[in-house]
């Protein structure tokens, strides 16, 4: 495919450009290529579930669409724009660092082990981006990180430190972090994965409560519950390649690969 | 709490006995007879009897000289020679901290040109022993006549005299800082490497810059591991300026000292009176260092004890050794050089 994607994504209507396009994207880490042309779109407001065993390269096309990592083929889009190049005169050029630092800002990503910064409290964690990123005044933004903390049930646990916060508790602050930029979009890795299981239910439930607000988000999970229950969308991968995808409570209930149903079989 | 109890009550025994009582939770505390340690006593003893005879005997030993002792430590020239140590050594400090950060960013550079030269560097400065070094910096005037600046092969801009330009203070502070800094870098390259690599992938999410990713969350984690090596860096450079008098450059304690004594032929008092002005600046370094690790061990250094019994650590930071550590630690998943405390100078 060649540059039909921006001009696409220019010419349409705001409302008509998909959240993230993602086109033949493939990545390869020297001789491993570990994403195999993906092609797939996430419209705003839409959740999508991303479901597959474990090395098939989720974790991989979340960094991809943040930039963390470079794209080796495809074209990969968010929003309209392209992921870390300028397209002019149909030719690439990379984005400075600044350019793809601007891009990231509207892309909140949760991980798997939190990364809160834990020299911070969970108030100083929140705040740090946009006191720092888009330097808003103090006031402001503590207002309004205190704000997020209530909206994810921690407003008594601002003055925390990470490590005196349960693991639920951490990934909630986390969350609360990547919303105070006012992401469009929210990445999601494995964000329960690290969790005990009773953790699990109040982060899941944080999580719904942004789906129920509109916010578009990719979410690689292994709890079919949540796919079933809040996903749009949901998309099985393996080996680096889109196995199947669908609708959540269809692909759950009858998947037509059997690499699909051998996967199912072993987490639900 | 027997009173509230009928069953033991009943039984008439005392509050204690409840314990007997199998499914009962309050547990018993223990009343045991404390073991004794008596050889531990008898050793305490005879090491203070040992230490109070030494005190009293060099009270009353003429070689001591106490009085000299007394009439040396605030002279004029003891004095001014202890603050020439003293800006030596914060000189030295400055110059090996900002050229050990610079030379850590190198070696983790992803350019092998770069990381080759920081390498070399590093091999030379540790490779050889400061005295060494030292002595050939004294000698740089011999090697080098003139400092040109311009371009190379055509007519220099500006030439100095080495001789004349570089004073011994100079080439001191240079000879000693080029040494340290080679063993700041592997402090500080250790120091950026203990942090998790997901923090640096957090603050890039938020979308921060590379400097502000440093500056507000990969440095402060690091100070944690670079302060108690440096502390120890830093009470070590005090001393190693003593070996100066190799360039040479006479202002420091120890040397200004020996001078004295050259004069008085009482050598022993002088040593005395630079030691106790060694070991006065290395106290003050102690506290400093204290207050210190305090202040970069916030948010990490108590955890909840109930997290600590085994559990994975929410996040990689966690799990690097205390702070009070002495030794320059090593990352998780580093193989590289520079572990372990060295035998230097
Ligand atoms: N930085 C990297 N360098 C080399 N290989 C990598 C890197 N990151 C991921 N991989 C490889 O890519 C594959 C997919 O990894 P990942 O995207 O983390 O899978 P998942 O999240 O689905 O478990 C794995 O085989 C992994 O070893
Ligand atoms: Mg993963």
């Amino acid at each position: 495919m060649t540059d039909s994607t921006s001009t696409r994504a220019s010419s349409a209507s705001g409302s008509a450009v998909p959240m993230v396009f993602a086109d033949g994207v493939s990545k390869s880490f020297g001789s491993n290529t570990v994403l195999k042309s993906i092609s797939l779109e996430v419209q705003r407001g839409e959740v999508m579930c991303l479901v597959g065993p474990s090395g098939s390269g989720k974790s991989t096309f979340l960094r991809l669409i943040n930039h963390l990592e470079v794209l080796s083929a495809g074209r990969l889009s968010v929003d309209g724009d392209l992921v870390g190049y300028r397209e002019s005169n149909g030719k690439l050029y990379e984005l400075q660092p600044k350019e793809a630092a601007r891009q990231r800002r509207d892309i909140g990503m949760v991980f798997q082990k939190f990364n809160l910064f834990p020299h911070m409290t969970a108030l100083q964690n929140v705040s740090e981006a946009p006191l720092r990123v888009k330097g808003e005044p103090r006031a402001r933004v503590e207002e309004r990180a205190r704000a997020l903390l209530d909206r994810v049930g921690l407003a008594d646990r601002a003055d925390y430190y990470p490590a005196h916060l349960s693991g639920g508790q951490q990934q909630r602050v986390a969350i609360a972090r990547a919303l105070a930029m006012e992401p469009k979009l929210m990445l999601f890795d494995e964000p329960t994965s690290a969790l005990d299981p009773e953790l699990v239910g109040e982060v899941l439930d944080v999580m719904k409560g942004l789906a129920s607000d509109g916010m578009t988000m990719i979410v690689v999970t292994h709890e079919m519950g949540f796919a079933r229950e809040v996903a749009d969308s949901l998309v099985f991968m393996d080996g680096g390649v889109v196995v199947e995808s669908g609708d959540p409570r269809e692909l759950l209930g009858n998947p037509k690969h059997e690499r699909t149903r051998a996967f199912l079989s072993k987490v639900l | 709490m027997s009173a509230a109890n009928p069953q033991s009550a009943g039984r008439g025994t005392s509050p204690r006995g409840r314990a007997e009582i199998p499914d009962d939770a309050d547990p018993k505390a223990i009343k045991a007879i404390k073991l004794r340690h008596p050889y531990r006593i008898v050793f305490a003893v005879l090491l203070v009897l040992t230490f109070v005879l030494f005190i009293i005997d060099a009270a009353q030993r003429p070689a001591y000289d106490w009085p000299t002792v007394g009439q040396y430590v605030f002279d004029r020239r003891i004095t001014q020679a202890a603050f020439n140590t003293l800006l030596l050594t914060v000189y030295a400090m400055v110059i090996a901290i900002v050229l050990g950060v610079l030379l850590a960013v190198m070696r983790l550079s992803p350019n092998p040109v770069v990381k080759s030269v920081a390498w070399f560097y590093l091999w030379v400065f540790r490779g050889t022993p400061v005295y060494v070094q030292l002595v050939f910096w004294g000698l740089i005037a011999v090697i080098y006549q003139t400092i040109d600046i311009g371009i190379p092969f055509t007519e220099p801009w500006y030439s100095f005299s080495t001789q004349a330009t570089l004073s011994t203070f100079v080439l001191a502070v240079i000879g000693l800082s080029l040494n340290e800094a080679a063993y700041m870098a592997e402090i500080v390259r250790a120091g950026l490497l203990s942090v998790d690599r997901g923090q640096e992938e957090a603050a890039t999410a938020l979308g921060m810059s590379w400097s502000q990713t440093m500056r507000r969350v990969i440095l402060p984690q690091s100070m944690r591991v670079i302060i108690p090596p440096t502390g120890n860096e830093v009470i070590s450079m005090l001393k190693t300026t003593s070996l100066v008098t190799a360039i040479p450059f006479g202002g420091e304690l120890y040397t200004r000292s020996r001078d004295i004594s050259a004069e008085t032929f009482n050598p022993i008092p002088l040593l005395i009176v630079a030691s106790i002005w060694y070991l006065f600046f290395t106290s003050i370094l102690m506290v400093g260092q204290y207050f210190l690790e305090k202040r970069f061990s916030r948010g990490i250094g108590d955890r909840r004890p109930d997290k600590n019994s085994g559990a994975p650590a929410p996040t990689g930071t966690l799990s690097i050794a205390g702070v009070s550590q002495p030794t320059v630690l090593h990352a998780t998943g580093d193989t590289g050089h520079g572990s372990g405390r060295r035998q230097k100078r």
